[in-house]
């Protein structure tokens, strides 16, 4: 599904590698993890893989399903079927959240030649999966995450998961600022998502998320690199001894 | 004061040329009052500290400058509401296309009518309130209004109007040239809704005097017409009473040169003023808002709200001042200048002012220039949302402010629906 190889990146702006050789393979049906202290690079990896301006790839390759996405521009990627559950979900005064969704998904369709959802056929849809994520007709209504808390505006970033289907998704740091009842409510969203047509990239600091969300896949990554991967366990080993075992170890 | 005897020198010579309009007794008076001060103050020029940012000539100028009539091949804005229409052609009064100049709880006269009456009540207005807003800063085309207008409407509001009374302006010689005053008198506890719509002329000189008796609302929404090279001075003067609300929103798409004056003046305790704008210029676009907020009461309400979306070296200008006099305690005053530069062509020039004279307010302003915001657009773009479409989804939520002043959500969708479907129109 998601194949990274040698990939290195640098800022445009200054003369600062980042990613300094990333190599990732994620199959269709798998959850994997990215772990990893501050300042590793997870949040770059995936704001370069969804086609954040800002960043230059000096080597190697990204590709979703055989397609390039270093070519592509974000919205190209998004199409294709790549979606990145944001970190910090932009607010957007005075554009409605459905307006907004809706402008997406069929933005998407288009871009793929598929005819566009009808108005009436939109509103069931999401009814019935805003629903399930608690998010009710009014946090629909209101301007994009605008007033929203942080445990809302991360079940915004679900709803529009499940509304866009893609096949890969990102997911960054979705535990940050969310309390273990809304963890919980976001974590059954992502599950109810997990299909063996699709693959999860799960990006946190810390293994309490994949308590709820079980990967398949951990890997380490530090300094711009993996550094480990292994099964379930490796994230129990982080939780328990810190980052600092598996940095002497592998240094 | 050598520049001021050029000044009225040269404003001698040029009204040397034009016959202020015949009328009666009042209307005599009341122009002969306005052109006695337009002598004395002279015509803008361009060395006026008002006008520093916007040239006067081609508003001043004997003959306005050509303005090719844009057929926008839809149909015109408010089509679909229930109102009392009232057309103008070039400046000129069409009887065909307007509706009969009644409705329940109000009075529209034409100004030309009105004006030929030796007595009528029009004359506790016209020209008093533009008569009164050049003070502390002079206002000259308004006085060449009140002097020159051939016509208009004079509204005496009694009740509370359901039907809104839609002034019409309908651009179609290229070299027109149109002066028109309206009076709007809203009694105690009256309500109205005006709309204006239209490029009126190649040049267009509008004041409206608004008198706004206690707790009347008076609620305004205007868009000028989306001719690229009309050029427009406008004045809206209002009085407010106790407990009164004015509420004004102007959209403008084009126009090579538009400058709105609103001058308000909240004389009566707990009224509410809003005066907000959004506007969209591409190009050769000068769009100026020029507004004064007096507060003379206490406990009153005011904001002004003005958004400019330029791009490709359009000119957005702002004067906005909040003057708040000695003993107008508790005044809460709010203003607010933003431009959206799309490219590094476009300025904006802002000149918020705050002068208070009370020791008990609460008074904001703020007034910035940027670009679109990059993380949003790229929030949009991760989505799916192209680029173009993406942009324009910011312009409309950058507008959002001023266009959410609309109290009316018909007339609100109606504003947000035509941006809409001129940004994507645009995009082609």
């Amino acid at each position: 599904m998601l194949e990274i190889k040698g990939l290195k990146v640098k800022l445009e702006e200054e003369d600062k590698q980042i990613l300094k050789g990333v190599d990732l393979k994620v199959e269709a049906g798998k959850v994997h993890a990215i772990m990893g202290p501050n300042g590793s690079g997870k949040s770059t990896l995936s704001y370069v893989l969804s086609g954040k301006d800002g960043y230059e790839v000096t080597d190697g390759e990204a590709t979703l399903g055989g397609e390039d996405l270093l070519e592509l521009e974000a919205e190209e990627r998004a199409a294709l079927g790549l979606f990145l559950a944001f970190q910090y979900p932009v607010e957007i005064p005075g554009v409605g959240n459905m307006t907004f969704l809706r402008t997406a998904v069929n933005a998407q369709r288009k871009a793929r030649g598929e005819e566009e959802l009808s108005a009436a056929d939109f509103l069931k849809e999401i009814r019935a999966k805003a629903k399930t994520l608690k998010i009710d007709a009014d946090m629909l209504k209101r301007p994009v995450n605008v007033g929203f808390s942080g445990g809302e505006k991360k079940r915004n970033e679900i709803l529009q998961m499940a509304m866009l289907e893609p096949k890969m998704c990102i997911l960054d740091e979705t535990d940050s600022g969310l309390d273990v009842d809304a963890m919980k409510l976001v974590s059954e969203g992502v599950n109810a998502l997990r299909d063996a047509g699709r693959g999860f990239l799960v990006i946190t600091h810390y293994q309490r998320l994949l308590d709820h969300i079980k990967p398949d896949v951990v890997h380490i990554m530090a300094d711009g690199r993996i550094i480990k991967t292994g099964g379930p366990e490796l994230a129990l080993e982080v939780e328990k001894n810190g980052y600092a075992d598996i940095l002497a170890e592998v240094a | 004061m050598a520049a001021l005897a050029k000044k009225q020198e040269a404003t001698a010579a040029r009204l040397d040329g034009l016959t202020v309009p015949a009328s009666g007794q009042w209307a005599s008076e009341a122009r002969a009052a306005a052109l006695g001060r337009l002598r004395e103050m002279g015509l803008p020029d361009r060395r006026d500290e008002y006008w520093k940012y916007t040239r006067p000539d081609t508003l001043t100028q004997a003959d306005a400058p050509a303005a090719a009539v844009f057929d926008t091949g839809e149909p015109p804005l408010f089509d679909s509401f229930d109102r009392i229409k009232v057309v103008f052609v070039d400046g000129v009064f069409d009887a065909e296309q307007s509706d009969e100049l009644a409705g329940e709880g109000l009075t529209i006269e034409r100004l030309a009518d009105v004006a030929e009456k030796d007595i009528h009540w029009a004359k506790e207005l016209y020209g008093v309130l533009e008569a009164k807003g050049q003070t502390p800063v002079e206002r000259p085309l308004a006085a060449f209004n009140t002097a020159f207008a051939t016509d208009g409407v004079v509204i005496h509001v009694t009740g509370k109007v359901a039907k809104p009374v839609s002034l019409i302006y309908q651009h179609k010689a290229e070299s027109s040239d149109a002066v028109l005053h309206h009076v709007i008198k809203l009694d105690a506890g009256a309500e109205v809704t005006v709309l204006e719509n239209g490029p009126a002329a190649a040049r267009f000189n509008k004041s409206m005097e608004v008198n706004v008796a206690d707790n009347a609302a008076f609620h305004h929404v205007r868009a000028q017409g989306r001719d690229h090279e009309r050029r427009a001075v406008t004045h809206l003067f209002g009085r407010l009473g106790t407990e009164s609300v004015f509420k004004s929103f102007t959209l403008t798409v084009n126009g090579r040169l538009t400058r709105n004056e609103a001058v308000l003046e909240l004389t009566g305790d707990d009224a509410v003023a809003h005066v907000a704008g959004a506007c969209l210029g591409d190009g050769d676009f000068h769009h100026d808002d020029t507004v004064f907020v007096t507060h003379d009461a206490v406990n009153c309400e005011s904001r002004q709200v003005f958004k400019k979306v330029l791009r490709n070296g359009a000119t957005g200008v702002f004067q906005g001042k909040i003057l708040v006099q000695p003993g107008a305690q508790k005044t809460d005053g709010y203003q607010i200048s933003q431009s959206l530069l799309l490219d590094e062509d476009s300025q904006f020039l802002a000149k918020p002012e705050l002068e208070i004279y009370a020791d008990d307010v609460a008074c904001s302003h703020g007034s910035t220039s940027g670009a679109i915001d990059e993380d949003a657009l790229f929030y949009l773009r991760a989505r799916g949302v192209p680029k173009d479409i993406a942009t324009d989804l910011l312009v409309m939520s950058f507008v959002a402010e001023a266009v959410e002043e609309v109290e009316s959500e018909e007339l609100r969708d109606e504003i947000i629906g035509r941006l809409e479907s001129w940004l994507e129109r645009r995009r082609g």
